[in-house]
Protein backbone atom coordinates (compact mmCIF):
# COMPACT_ATOMS: atom_id res chain seq x y z
CA UNK A 1 0.00 0.00 0.00
CA UNK A 2 2.82 2.39 0.14
CA UNK A 3 2.48 3.62 -3.05
CA UNK A 4 -0.77 5.86 -1.73
CA UNK A 5 1.40 7.49 0.15
CA UNK A 6 3.84 10.50 -0.10
CA UNK A 7 7.40 9.52 0.41
CA UNK A 8 8.12 12.02 2.94
CA UNK A 9 4.93 10.35 4.80
CA UNK A 10 6.74 7.15 4.67
CA UNK A 11 9.72 8.96 5.91
CA UNK A 12 7.84 10.07 8.84
CA UNK A 13 6.98 6.87 9.73
CA UNK A 14 3.22 8.33 9.37
CA UNK A 15 0.84 5.73 8.69
CA UNK A 16 0.79 1.95 8.07
CA UNK A 17 4.34 0.26 8.96
CA UNK A 18 3.57 -2.97 8.95
CA UNK A 19 1.24 -5.44 6.57
CA UNK A 20 -2.02 -4.26 7.90
CA UNK A 21 -3.94 -4.16 4.88
CA UNK A 22 -2.70 -7.88 3.38
CA UNK A 23 -4.09 -9.25 6.75
CA UNK A 24 -6.98 -7.27 6.10
CA UNK A 25 -7.79 -8.23 2.95
CA UNK A 26 -6.97 -12.02 3.49
CA UNK A 27 -9.41 -11.99 6.49
CA UNK A 28 -12.25 -11.18 4.10
CA UNK A 29 -11.53 -13.37 1.49
CA UNK A 30 -11.09 -16.43 3.62
CA UNK A 31 -14.29 -15.59 5.91
CA UNK A 32 -15.99 -15.47 2.42
CA UNK A 33 -14.84 -19.34 1.55
CA UNK A 34 -15.96 -19.83 5.18
CA UNK A 35 -19.17 -18.70 4.15
CA UNK A 36 -19.51 -21.13 1.42
CA UNK A 37 -17.29 -23.93 2.97
CA UNK A 38 -19.34 -24.44 6.61
CA UNK A 39 -22.69 -24.14 5.41
CA UNK A 40 -21.83 -26.94 2.80
CA UNK A 41 -20.51 -28.50 5.92
CA UNK A 42 -23.32 -28.27 8.13
CA UNK A 43 -25.69 -29.55 5.78
CA UNK A 44 -23.70 -32.38 4.82
CA UNK A 45 -23.22 -33.16 9.21
CA UNK A 46 -26.80 -32.70 9.98
CA UNK A 47 -27.69 -35.25 6.86
CA UNK A 48 -24.97 -37.65 8.61
CA UNK A 49 -26.67 -37.74 11.52
CA UNK A 50 -27.38 -41.12 13.17
CA UNK A 51 -25.18 -42.15 10.39
CA UNK A 52 -22.90 -45.59 11.03
CA UNK A 53 -19.22 -45.41 10.37
CA UNK A 54 -19.07 -47.15 7.18
CA UNK A 55 -21.03 -44.66 5.82
CA UNK A 56 -19.19 -41.82 7.05
CA UNK A 57 -16.08 -43.35 5.66
CA UNK A 58 -18.06 -44.01 2.13
CA UNK A 59 -18.81 -39.81 2.28
CA UNK A 60 -15.44 -38.86 3.04
CA UNK A 61 -13.83 -41.11 0.42
CA UNK A 62 -16.14 -38.99 -2.52
CA UNK A 63 -13.04 -37.18 -3.80
CA UNK A 64 -15.90 -34.25 -3.61
CA UNK A 65 -15.68 -34.37 -0.49
CA UNK A 66 -12.36 -35.04 0.11
CA UNK A 67 -11.51 -31.89 -1.83
CA UNK A 68 -13.96 -29.64 -0.11
CA UNK A 69 -13.03 -31.16 3.57
CA UNK A 70 -9.20 -30.25 3.09
CA UNK A 71 -9.65 -27.07 1.57
CA UNK A 72 -12.76 -26.34 4.36
CA UNK A 73 -9.85 -27.27 7.09
CA UNK A 74 -7.16 -25.19 5.58
CA UNK A 75 -9.70 -21.75 4.77
CA UNK A 76 -10.86 -22.74 8.62
CA UNK A 77 -7.68 -22.27 10.25
CA UNK A 78 -6.02 -19.42 8.64
CA UNK A 79 -9.20 -17.70 9.16
CA UNK A 80 -8.72 -18.33 12.85
CA UNK A 81 -5.03 -17.51 12.80
CA UNK A 82 -5.51 -14.17 11.35
CA UNK A 83 -8.83 -13.55 13.77
CA UNK A 84 -7.11 -14.32 16.83
CA UNK A 85 -3.86 -12.56 15.98
CA UNK A 86 -5.75 -9.72 16.12
CA UNK A 87 -7.40 -10.37 19.30
CA UNK A 88 -3.89 -11.45 20.76
CA UNK A 89 -2.50 -8.11 19.13
CA UNK A 90 -5.02 -5.98 20.90
CA UNK A 91 -4.94 -7.49 24.66
CA UNK A 92 -1.51 -8.29 24.94
CA UNK A 93 0.81 -5.51 26.30
CA UNK A 94 3.61 -6.59 26.16
CA UNK A 95 6.00 -7.17 22.52
CA UNK A 96 7.76 -10.41 24.57
CA UNK A 97 4.83 -11.84 25.60
CA UNK A 98 2.58 -10.81 22.21
CA UNK A 99 5.46 -12.23 19.93
CA UNK A 100 5.67 -15.67 21.53
CA UNK A 101 1.84 -15.90 21.71
CA UNK A 102 1.65 -15.32 17.95
CA UNK A 103 4.20 -17.52 17.44
CA UNK A 104 2.53 -19.89 19.23
CA UNK A 105 -0.80 -19.39 17.40
CA UNK A 106 0.40 -19.66 14.33
CA UNK A 107 2.22 -23.54 15.23
CA UNK A 108 -0.87 -24.65 17.00
CA UNK A 109 -3.39 -23.58 14.27
CA UNK A 110 -0.98 -25.26 11.92
CA UNK A 111 -0.51 -28.80 13.58
CA UNK A 112 -4.72 -28.63 14.14
CA UNK A 113 -4.91 -27.83 10.60
CA UNK A 114 -2.35 -30.86 9.26
CA UNK A 115 -4.17 -33.36 11.63
CA UNK A 116 -7.36 -32.79 10.07
CA UNK A 117 -6.26 -32.99 6.59
CA UNK A 118 -3.78 -35.86 7.28
CA UNK A 119 -6.69 -37.73 9.11
CA UNK A 120 -9.19 -36.81 5.79
CA UNK A 121 -6.12 -38.16 3.03
CA UNK A 122 -5.75 -41.10 5.08
CA UNK A 123 -9.29 -42.01 4.83
CA UNK A 124 -9.36 -40.78 1.42
CA UNK A 125 -6.61 -43.00 0.50
CA UNK A 126 -6.52 -45.75 3.13
CA UNK A 127 -7.43 -49.51 2.25
CA UNK B 1 7.22 2.75 14.47
CA UNK B 2 5.15 5.93 14.07
CA UNK B 3 5.89 8.99 15.64
CA UNK B 4 3.00 10.37 16.60
CA UNK B 5 0.25 9.56 19.54
CA UNK B 6 -2.54 7.99 17.89
CA UNK B 7 -6.07 8.12 19.54
CA UNK B 8 -7.18 4.35 20.75
CA UNK B 9 -10.35 3.05 20.28
CA UNK B 10 -13.15 2.46 21.49
CA UNK B 11 -13.24 4.72 24.26
CA UNK B 12 -15.57 2.40 26.50
CA UNK B 13 -16.11 5.23 28.59
CA UNK B 14 -17.75 7.68 26.36
CA UNK B 15 -19.51 4.99 24.97
CA UNK B 16 -23.53 4.66 25.22
CA UNK B 17 -24.15 0.93 25.19
CA UNK B 18 -26.39 -0.10 22.06
CA UNK B 19 -26.76 -3.06 19.51
CA UNK B 20 -23.98 -1.61 17.47
CA UNK B 21 -21.73 -2.24 20.32
CA UNK B 22 -22.39 -5.41 21.67
CA UNK B 23 -22.58 -7.07 18.47
CA UNK B 24 -19.30 -5.79 17.93
CA UNK B 25 -17.76 -7.96 20.95
CA UNK B 26 -20.51 -10.35 20.40
CA UNK B 27 -18.69 -11.32 16.66
CA UNK B 28 -15.22 -11.13 18.62
CA UNK B 29 -16.56 -13.54 21.60
CA UNK B 30 -18.33 -15.85 19.14
CA UNK B 31 -14.93 -15.95 16.78
CA UNK B 32 -13.10 -17.29 19.54
CA UNK B 33 -15.84 -19.57 20.42
CA UNK B 34 -16.68 -20.57 17.03
CA UNK B 35 -12.56 -21.74 17.32
CA UNK B 36 -13.29 -24.31 19.90
CA UNK B 37 -15.91 -25.50 17.08
CA UNK B 38 -12.69 -25.73 14.52
CA UNK B 39 -10.90 -27.98 17.55
CA UNK B 40 -13.86 -30.69 17.37
CA UNK B 41 -14.08 -30.92 13.81
CA UNK B 42 -10.59 -31.90 13.55
CA UNK B 43 -10.92 -34.25 16.68
CA UNK B 44 -14.06 -35.55 14.61
CA UNK B 45 -11.96 -36.09 11.71
CA UNK B 46 -8.66 -37.74 13.30
CA UNK B 47 -11.55 -39.95 15.44
CA UNK B 48 -12.50 -41.30 11.91
CA UNK B 49 -9.45 -41.64 10.56
CA UNK B 50 -8.01 -43.42 13.72
CA UNK B 51 -10.84 -46.27 12.97
CA UNK B 52 -14.55 -47.44 14.66
CA UNK B 53 -13.81 -47.39 18.39
CA UNK B 54 -12.12 -43.60 18.18
CA UNK B 55 -15.20 -42.76 16.14
CA UNK B 56 -17.70 -44.48 18.65
CA UNK B 57 -15.84 -42.39 21.49
CA UNK B 58 -16.31 -39.17 19.83
CA UNK B 59 -19.95 -40.26 18.83
CA UNK B 60 -20.56 -41.22 22.61
CA UNK B 61 -19.37 -38.08 24.22
CA UNK B 62 -20.90 -35.50 21.16
CA UNK B 63 -23.74 -37.21 21.58
CA UNK B 64 -24.31 -36.97 25.30
CA UNK B 65 -26.68 -34.38 27.14
CA UNK B 66 -23.44 -32.25 27.98
CA UNK B 67 -22.15 -32.86 24.70
CA UNK B 68 -25.25 -31.89 23.31
CA UNK B 69 -25.26 -28.48 24.83
CA UNK B 70 -21.59 -27.69 24.64
CA UNK B 71 -22.14 -28.96 20.57
CA UNK B 72 -25.96 -26.44 20.79
CA UNK B 73 -23.80 -23.33 22.12
CA UNK B 74 -20.88 -23.92 19.36
CA UNK B 75 -23.59 -24.09 16.78
CA UNK B 76 -25.41 -20.93 17.87
CA UNK B 77 -21.52 -18.99 18.29
CA UNK B 78 -20.85 -20.35 14.68
CA UNK B 79 -24.35 -19.07 13.18
CA UNK B 80 -24.15 -15.39 15.00
CA UNK B 81 -20.30 -15.30 14.14
CA UNK B 82 -21.08 -16.00 10.50
CA UNK B 83 -24.36 -13.43 10.47
CA UNK B 84 -22.70 -10.73 11.81
CA UNK B 85 -19.00 -11.91 9.35
CA UNK B 86 -21.79 -11.32 6.45
CA UNK B 87 -22.65 -8.05 7.71
CA UNK B 88 -19.31 -6.66 8.66
CA UNK B 89 -18.33 -7.68 4.77
CA UNK B 90 -21.34 -5.36 3.83
CA UNK B 91 -20.50 -2.75 5.87
CA UNK B 92 -16.92 -2.60 4.83
CA UNK B 93 -18.37 -1.77 1.02
CA UNK B 94 -19.57 1.43 2.95
CA UNK B 95 -23.24 0.41 3.01
CA UNK B 96 -26.00 -0.24 6.24
CA UNK B 97 -23.81 2.27 8.03
CA UNK B 98 -26.88 4.88 9.22
CA UNK B 99 -28.08 4.15 12.54
CA UNK B 100 -31.87 3.15 11.22
CA UNK B 101 -30.05 0.70 8.49
CA UNK B 102 -27.38 -0.59 10.98
CA UNK B 103 -30.10 -1.36 13.90
CA UNK B 104 -32.22 -3.49 11.31
CA UNK B 105 -29.11 -5.25 9.92
CA UNK B 106 -28.23 -6.08 13.31
CA UNK B 107 -31.11 -7.30 14.52
CA UNK B 108 -31.78 -9.84 10.97
CA UNK B 109 -28.32 -11.02 11.69
CA UNK B 110 -29.20 -11.98 15.19
CA UNK B 111 -32.97 -13.37 14.25
CA UNK B 112 -31.46 -15.11 11.24
CA UNK B 113 -28.32 -16.83 13.87
CA UNK B 114 -31.11 -18.39 15.91
CA UNK B 115 -33.02 -19.09 12.76
CA UNK B 116 -30.24 -21.17 11.34
CA UNK B 117 -28.95 -22.70 14.33
CA UNK B 118 -32.69 -24.41 15.22
CA UNK B 119 -33.06 -25.29 11.94
CA UNK B 120 -29.56 -27.48 11.30
CA UNK B 121 -30.40 -29.44 14.86
CA UNK B 122 -34.25 -29.71 13.91
CA UNK B 123 -32.80 -31.19 11.07
CA UNK B 124 -30.25 -33.07 12.68
CA UNK B 125 -33.02 -34.63 15.02
CA UNK B 126 -35.17 -35.65 12.01
CA UNK B 127 -32.44 -37.44 9.70
CA UNK B 128 -31.57 -38.94 12.96
CA UNK B 129 -35.06 -40.38 12.94
CA UNK B 130 -35.55 -38.73 16.69
CA UNK B 131 -38.42 -36.92 15.77
C1 LIG C 1 -16.21 -21.59 12.49
C2 LIG C 1 -15.92 -20.67 11.68
C3 LIG C 1 -15.22 -19.38 12.03
C4 LIG C 1 -14.33 -19.13 13.04
C5 LIG C 1 -13.77 -20.10 14.07
C6 LIG C 1 -13.97 -17.73 12.94
C7 LIG C 1 -13.09 -17.08 13.79
C8 LIG C 1 -12.81 -15.74 13.74
C9 LIG C 1 -12.01 -15.01 14.69
C10 LIG C 1 -11.34 -15.60 15.91
C11 LIG C 1 -11.99 -13.71 14.30
C12 LIG C 1 -11.31 -12.55 15.02
C13 LIG C 1 -12.32 -11.76 15.79
C14 LIG C 1 -11.90 -10.34 16.07
O1 LIG C 1 -10.87 -9.89 15.61
O2 LIG C 1 -12.65 -9.66 16.77
C15 LIG C 1 -12.75 -13.60 13.10
C16 LIG C 1 -12.95 -12.42 12.39
C17 LIG C 1 -13.78 -12.29 11.31
N1 LIG C 1 -14.62 -13.25 10.80
FE1 LIG C 1 -14.61 -15.21 11.34
N2 LIG C 1 -14.65 -17.17 11.89
C18 LIG C 1 -15.42 -18.15 11.30
C19 LIG C 1 -16.29 -18.02 10.23
C20 LIG C 1 -16.57 -16.83 9.60
C21 LIG C 1 -17.54 -16.66 8.55
C22 LIG C 1 -18.40 -17.76 7.96
C23 LIG C 1 -17.53 -15.32 8.22
C24 LIG C 1 -18.32 -14.52 7.24
C25 LIG C 1 -19.11 -14.80 6.37
C26 LIG C 1 -16.56 -14.67 9.05
C27 LIG C 1 -16.27 -13.32 9.00
C28 LIG C 1 -15.32 -12.70 9.75
C29 LIG C 1 -14.92 -11.31 9.58
C30 LIG C 1 -15.46 -10.32 8.55
C31 LIG C 1 -13.93 -11.07 10.54
C32 LIG C 1 -13.15 -9.77 10.75
C33 LIG C 1 -13.75 -8.93 11.81
C34 LIG C 1 -12.95 -7.70 12.08
O3 LIG C 1 -12.03 -7.35 11.34
O4 LIG C 1 -13.27 -7.02 13.05
N3 LIG C 1 -16.00 -15.60 9.89
N4 LIG C 1 -13.27 -14.85 12.77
Amino acid sequence: MSKFRTPIATARGLGSARSGARHWMHQRVTAVINLLLLLWFAGSVVSLAGAGYADIIWWVRDPIVTVLLVLLIANLFYHIRLGLQVVIEDYVKSDGTKALSLILLTMVTLVLALLGIVSVLKVSFGG
Amino acid sequence: MASTRRPLSPHLQIWRWGLHMALSIAHRTTGVGSSLGALIIVWGLVAIAAGPDSFSTFKMVTTSLLGRIVLFGITLSMMLHMCTGVRHLVMDTGRALDIKTNRQTGILAIVAAIVLTLGLWVAAYWFAGLI
